[in-house]
């Protein structure tokens, strides 16, 4: 396959020694391995996330998104931007499709962005990229080039929201989209069938609303055990840092014993790739993959 | 001519509400109540909030915490028969309710959200390091160091794992072009006031 190149959007939490580092890592990694250039989009912001609505409220909250897209023509024209948050993305797309169905929402963020000496036009999609695997690659085609199959292990493929709604990848239902599992096969490992896949994880309320969110985090953790899985995969960095980072305090709260590795994606492609650990950014689990660590490349 | 016998509150959050011209729309079947993962935890759920305000029930509308329980699934809006863009409305009351001063005090989201946003703002990026110590000291230095001591164990796991860098305090991540990027937010505050009245 032909290299592909994309204007990359990697987010704020995905920065060196940020809460999703270990996201970042893996997905240079994995593209490095698929044949992917990605060019960072210079000087992107924040896109707001979910929670910047309150403080920031619409156009503010757009116009940040303006931004990085405007950057992003300017200064990697020709290509789609690609997102591995799935906050970002979305913050992106929807922005993007507000500013494209109304002149006067494009013609504001246009007069707010002039402030930085940038115009927004439109030329460019806005994908996550799940997407590029599944649309540009496709099952069969990333299975071609597997060295060392994810063979036995149990993963539950935690979709989540923000990835799946309300845009989510085309083709698939929101109820029970089935990409992951389906790249979690392609890899050569097996993918659990359980009933919480596209539970909210609490999101940023973790913060604000621990107690609330830890019963989100408690009902997915304990449906991945009860159908067999030994591991969570996610291709969302606050899934994962929920799902991860809050099973001590998930276990203090219900005495339950969870200690369950979450890890992202662009971690199995690249253990299955022939990728080291270290490539994979599996010294950034906090609860060690250690049936990935098994597999992965010495 | 014709006559305008919509009640004044619907009216007002069609004006000046993010997607508040979509309330009409709702049809109360109830499936937003059913399918949000904190529903048990708002006093009204969203469509009791849209019946409410075609009622003309601003005070409790707009004081209720109940649109800051959204966590942003996106679940309603995927769900809704008629494609209300629910999360966004809730959003959008949130945001008008604070911005009018009516949401509840000490709302925890809502202070959070505040702070994130202007944690973002700041320096262009989020400081993560920032924004968890500010959640931790909101209610006081003391409170703060307990919140800090109980979660200390998530803190240095991160650390550890190189997910959490304590010299972010010092020397934060950020855009380069911080003049620009404060014109241009500023700029669009400045112009959402105007267009919405809130100046």
């Amino acid at each position: 396959m032909a290299k592909k190149t994309f204007s990359f959007y990697p987010g704020c939490s995905s920065q060196s020694k940020a809460s999703s580092s270990n996201y970042l890592t893996s997905t240079h990694s994995m593209c490095k391995l698929l044949d992917i250039e990605l060019k960072e989009i210079p000087d992107w912001n924040c896109c707001g996330a979910s929670i910047g609505y309150a403080e920031g409220g619409e156009l503010p909250r757009i116009t940040l998104s303006a931004r990085n897209l405007a950057l992003s023509e300017k200064n990697n024209p020709g290509m789609d931007v690609v997102a591995t948050c799935a906050a970002c993305w979305l913050s992106t797309r929807e922005a993007k499709e507000r500013l494209d169905h109304s002149t006067q929402m494009k013609a504001d963020a246009n007069e707010a962005l002039k402030e930085a000496g940038l115009a927004y036009e439109g030329k460019q999609n806005a994908r996550h990229m799940a997407e590029v695997l599944v649309e540009d690659f496709g099952f069969d085609e990333l299975k071609k080039g597997v060295k060392n199959p994810l063979q036995g292990i149990k993963f539950a493929g935690y979709v989540g929201c923000q990835t799946n709604r309300p845009f989510g990848i085309a083709g698939e239902s929101f109820e029970n989209p089935m990409y992951l599992d389906r790249l979690v096969e392609a890899m050569g490992g097996e993918a659990v069938t359980y009933d919480q896949k596209v539970t909210c994880c609490g999101g940023a309320l973790a913060f604000s609303e621990p107690e609330k969110s830890q019963k989100q985090i408690k009902d997915i953790i304990e449906s991945a055990y009860d159908h067999g899985a030994e591991m969570i995969v996610t291709p969302c960095p606050l899934c994962q840092a929920n799902v991860e980072i809050y099973q001590g305090e998930v276990n203090k709260r219900y005495g339950t014993k969870f200690n369950i590795p979450v890890t992202y994606y662009s971690q199995l492609i690249t253990v299955a790739y022939g990728g080291t650990a270290k490539e994979a950014a599996l010294d950034g689990q906090i609860i060690r993959a250690t049936r990935l660590e098994e597999i992965a490349k010495k | 001519m014709s006559e305008n016998y919509r009640n004044n509150f619907l009216r007002e959050v069609e004006d000046k509400v993010e997607e508040g011209h979509w309330v009409k729309m709702c049809m109360q079947c109830g499936v937003c109540a059913g399918s949000c993962p904190f529903g048990p935890h708002w006093a009204h759920p969203p469509q009791e909030i849209f019946m409410m305000i075609r009622a003309g029930k601003r005070e409790e509308v707009l004081t209720s915490d109940s649109m800051w329980m959204c966590t942003s699934c996106y679940q309603c809006i995927v769900r809704c028969p008629r494609k209300l863009p629910i999360t966004h409305i809730m959003h959008g009351l949130a945001n008008y309710a604070y911005r009018l001063g009516l949401s509840p005090k000490k709302q925890p989201t809502q202070q959070f959200a505040s702070m994130f946003w202007n944690n973002l703002a700041q320096a262009g990026r989020v400081n993560e390091l920032k924004l968890s110590l500010g959640m931790y000291f909101k209610d006081g230095f003391s409170q703060g160091i307990k919140n800090a001591m109980a979660m200390q164990s998530v803190g240095l796991g991160m650390v550890k794992a190189k997910r959490l860098n304590p010299m972010e305090l010092f020397a934060p991540h950020g855009v380069k072009d911080k003049s620009g990027f404060h014109a241009m937010l500023k700029k669009a505050r400045e112009i959402e006031d105007r267009r919405k009245n809130l100046a």
